[in-house]
C-alpha cells in the first residue's frame, strides 16, 4: 500500500492536484482577499461539502438526490441551536418575559425550552448531531426507498418533496425553529466570539481543513472495492445483485455518506455565515447544489469543489451587478453543462488541459518514466487498489460519453 | 408431498410445481424438473416458452406465485437475490452484463466472493489470494492478455466469457447460463463449448440454448419447454425424435 511512503503520493499527478487545491485555499486566497471576501469564499466552500457528497451519491452510484439541502440544513440547524442557546443566557435575555430561552421563542409565547432543544446545551452532543441527525434521516429515507427498489426519477422527486416538507415544517413551527427568519443573532462558540474578522478567518481555515478531511474520506471510498461497486451498480445493478451484493445496503451507505458530508458543510455554514434559515435548505437551494456538482464534474470530487467555488463566485458577482439576470445565467449554465460537457469542468480539464500538461512536462516525464518501472519491478503485483493508468480527475474509468 | 420431499434430497436442484403468473398469464405453469450434481442440462423451447423466466425464478429475480425450488435441500423461493448467490447459484444473463467502466481484472475482483458487505467492501484488500484467483479464472476464460483492458473494449464473445468468469470466481455449485453462444462466431462457439466442458468438471450447469448443434455437443440431458410446461425430457436423441417436440419446435 502507499502507506509505505505517504509523502510520495503528493508527487503523483493526483497528489499534485490536491496540493494545488490546498495552495489555492490555504495560501493564495487568504493572501489575496480581505477578511470579508475570504469569509464569502468560506461560505462557498461549505457548499463544496454537499457537492462532494453528490459526486459519490449521484456521479458514482447514480442516485440523484434533489434534497441535499435537507441534510445541509439539518447539520446547520444543529449547530445554530447550540450557538443560539449559548447566546440566550438568562442575563443576555433578561428583558424577555421568559429569560433564558431563545428570543424567537419568547416572541412566540413559549415559556419553556422545547425538549428537543435541551441536548443542544452540550457541545459534544451538537458535534455528534451535526453528522448523526442527517445520517439518521438519510438512513430512514434510504431504507424505505432502496429496499423497495425505488430509484431514478422517483427517488429524485421524493427527495425534492422531503426538502419542501422540511421547509414548510420549519417555517410553520416558528416558535420552535425561528420560522422563516431562521436562527439568527448567533454570537459565540464556547465563549469565543465568531463575529470578529479574526474568528472568521480562523473558521475559514477550519472549513478548509474539514473539506480536505471529507475529500480524503471520499477518495478512500472511491478507491476501495466499495467505490468500484458503486460505479458498477450505476451501470449494471442486476449484475451487482447477482454477484452476491445487497444493492440496497450499498445505496443506503452512499446516501448516508453524502448526508454526513452535507451535515458537516451545513454546520460550517452556520459558523461562517452566522445564521441559518430555511432558504438554504429548500428545493431551490437543493437544486443549486446539484448544479455545483454537475458543473464541477459529477464524477470528480475535486471538480465538485471547484464547481461550488466558481458557481457561487459567479452568483455573487452577477447578483451584485445584475441581480435579475442571475437565475437566467444559472439556468443557461446548467443547460450548457448537460448538453455540451456532461462531465463538467473536470471533464473539460481532462480533455483539453491534461494533454497540455503532458506536453509541457514531457521532458521531465522521461525521468519519471524511468523511475516508475523501477518501482514496479520492486512490486510486481498491483497492491494498491488502483489501475496503472489511474486518472485523478475522472478516476479509473473512462467517462461514459466516449 | 412427503414422497416428493425425499425425492428432492438426492438432487442438487429440485424444482417442483413451479408456477408464476403475470396478470393471469402463466409464464411458467406447474413446472417440475430435477438436476443431478455435475449434470449439464440444457433447456430448449420456442420463444415465449418460459425458459428465461425459469432462470429468473431460480435466481430470485422473479418471485414465484407457487411451487418450490430446493437447492441442496434449501428452499430458494423465500431468499433474496444476494442470499441465493451466497447459497451457490450463479446466473449469467442473456445479453452480456459486465461492468464496462471497470477493467477485466476489476470485473473479476468485484465478483470474488469476499467483502460482500458494505464494510467488507471498504476493507477489502487486493491480496495474493485474490490476484491468484483472478488470474486463474482469466486463464480459463481466455482473457489473460486482456486483464487490464476496460471491459467496454472487449468483443461480444469476450464479454460473454468474462461474465461466465465472473460466475466461476464466485465458486457456485450451480451455474445458469442464458444463451451463452448467442451472437458468437464459429471459433468462439467452439471455444465456449470447450470452456463449458472444463467448467462442468466441478459444476452443475443449467443452460438455455437454441443452437441444436451446440446443445448436442454439451448436454447430458435436455428439457424441452413449451408454454410454461415441460414438453419432453431426456437425451438429445430422445428429445429430437419425440413427435411432440418436432411438432412445436424443431419443425418437420
Amino acid at each position: 500500500m502507499k502507506s509505505s511512503s505517504p509523502l510520495k503520493w503528493f508527487a503523483t499527478r493526483e497528489g499534485l492536484y490536491y496540493v494545488a487545491l490546498a495552495v489555492l485555499l490555504v495560501v493564495l486566497l487568504p493572501l489575496a482577499l480581505d477578511p470579508f471576501r475570504l469569509n464569502m469564499v468560506g461560505k462557498y466552500l461549505t457548499y463544496a461539502f454537499v457537492a462532494i457528497g453528490l459526486v459519490m451519491c449521484w456521479g458514482k452510484a447514480g442516485i440523484l438526490s434533489l434534497g441535499q439541502g435537507v441534510f445541509f440544513g439539518l447539520g446547520g440547524y444543529c449547530m445554530a441551536m447550540f450557538l443560539k442557546l449559548e447566546a440566550s443566557t438568562p442575563e443576555a435575555t433578561a428583558i424577555q418575559s421568559t429569560p433564558g430561552i431563545p428570543d424567537f421563542m419568547d416572541w412566540n409565547q413559549l415559556t419553556e425550552l422545547p425538549w428537543f432543544w435541551e441536548p443542544f446545551h452540550s457541545f459534544s452532543f451538537t458535534l455528534l448531531a451535526v453528522i448523526g441527525v442527517p445520517v439518521l434521516l438519510a438512513f430512514v429515507i434510504g431504507f424505505a426507498m432502496f429496499t423497495r427498489r425505488v430509484g431514478g426519477v422517483y427517488f429524485a422527486i421524493i427527495t425534492q418533496a422531503i426538502a419542501a416538507i422540511l421547509t414548510i415544517l420549519i417555517i410553520g413551527q416558528q416558535g420552535y425553529t425561528g420560522g422563516v427568519n431562521g436562527i439568527t443573532d448567533l454570537q459565540t462558540l464556547n465563549g469565543w466570539d465568531i463575529r470578529t474578522d479574526e474568528a472568521r478567518t480562523i473558521l475559514y481555515f477550519v472549513c478548509v481543513g474539514m473539506l480536505f478531511l471529507c475529500l480524503f474520506v471520499a477518495r478512500l471510498v472511491q478507491n476501495r472495492k466499495l467505490g468500484r461497486i458503486l460505479v458498477a451498480m450505476n451501470a449494471q445493478e442486476n449484475r451487482v445483485r447477482f454477484s452476491g451484493y445487497d444493492v440496497a445496503a450499498f445505496k443506503i451507505f452512499v446516501f448516508c455518506l453524502a448526508a454526513a458530508f452535507a451535515g458537516v458543510g451545513g454546520a460550517m455554514f452556520t459558523l461562517i455565515v452566522g445564521f441559518m434559515s430555511p432558504s438554504f435548505i429548500g428545493i431551490v437551494a437543493s437544486i443549486e447544489m446539484v448544479i455545483f456538482c454537475a458543473l464541477g464534474g459529477r464524477l470528480s470530487i475535486l471538480g465538485a469543489v471547484y464547481g461550488a467555488l466558481l458557481v457561487n463566485a459567479a452568483k455573487s458577482g452577477f447578483s451584485e451587478s445584475f441581480p435579475e439576470l442571475w437565475p437566467f445565467a444559472m439556468g443557461a449554465l446548467f443547460i450548457g453543462v448537460v448538453l455540451a460537457f456532461p462531465n463538467g469542468l473536470a471533464g473539460l480539464y481532462q480533455t483539453y488541459v491534461m494533454p497540455l500538461e503532458d506536453k509541457i512536462f514531457k521532458r521531465n516525464k522521461g525521468a519519471q518514466l524511468e523511475a516508475k518501472p523501477a518501482e514496479k519491478t520492486a512490486e510486481p503485483k498491483p497492491t494498491a487498489e488502483k489501475t496503472p493508468d489511474y486518472d485523478p480527475m475522472i478516476d479509473s474509468y473512462s467517462p461514459e460519453k466516449s | 408431498m412427503s414422497a416428493a420431499k425425499s425425492k428432492s434430497g438426492d438432487f442438487l436442484l429440485a424444482v417442483e410445481g413451479l408456477t408464476v403468473s403475470f396478470d393471469g398469464f402463466k409464464a411458467v405453469d406447474d413446472l417440475s424438473f430435477y438436476l443431478d450434481p455435475k449434470e449439464i442440462r440444457v433447456i430448449i423451447g420456442p420463444n415465449g416458452a418460459g425458459k428465461t423466466t425459469v432462470l429468473d425464478l431460480i435466481c430470485g429475480k422473479t418471485k414465484a406465485t407457487s411451487g418450490s425450488i430446493k437447492f441442496d435441500g434449501k428452499e430458494l423461493t423465500k431468499l433474496k437475490e444476494h442470499q441465493i448467490v451466497h447459497s451457490g447459484v450463479g446466473r449469467k444473463f442473456q445479453t452480456p452484463s459486465v461492468f464496462e467502466d471497470l477493467t477485466v481484472f476489476e470485473n473479476l475482483e468485484v465478483s470474488y466472493p469476499k467483502g460482500h458487505s458494505v464494510m467488507g467492501a471498504l476493507g477489502f484488500k487486493r491480496d495474493a489470494e485474490v490476484i491468484n484467483a483472478v488470474e486463474e479464472v482469466a486463464e480459463t476464460i481466455f482473457l489473460t492478455e486482456a486483464l487490464n483492458e476496460p471491459a467496454a473494449s472487449l468483443s461480444h464473445g469476450q464479454k460473454q466469457w468474462l461474465e461466465i468468469g465472473m460466475l466461476l470466481i464466485q465458486k457456485p455449485d450451480l451455474l445458469m447460463l442464458d444463451e451463452p453462444v448467442a451472437g458468437m462466431s464459429v471459433t468462439e462457439r467452439k471455444k465456449t463449448a470447450e470452456l463449458l466442458r472444463v467448467i462442468t468438471r466441478d459444476h452443475t450447469v443449467l443452460v438455455i440454448e437454441h443452437d441444436m448443434q451446440f446443445v448436442g455437443d454439451i448436454a447430458d440431458r435436455v428439457t424441452v419447454m413449451h408454454q410454461g410446461k415441460v414438453l419432453s425430457e431426456g437425451s438429445i436423441e430422445h428429445v429430437k425424435s419425440d413427435p411432440k417436440v418436432i411438432e412445436v419446435y424443431l419443425g418437420h
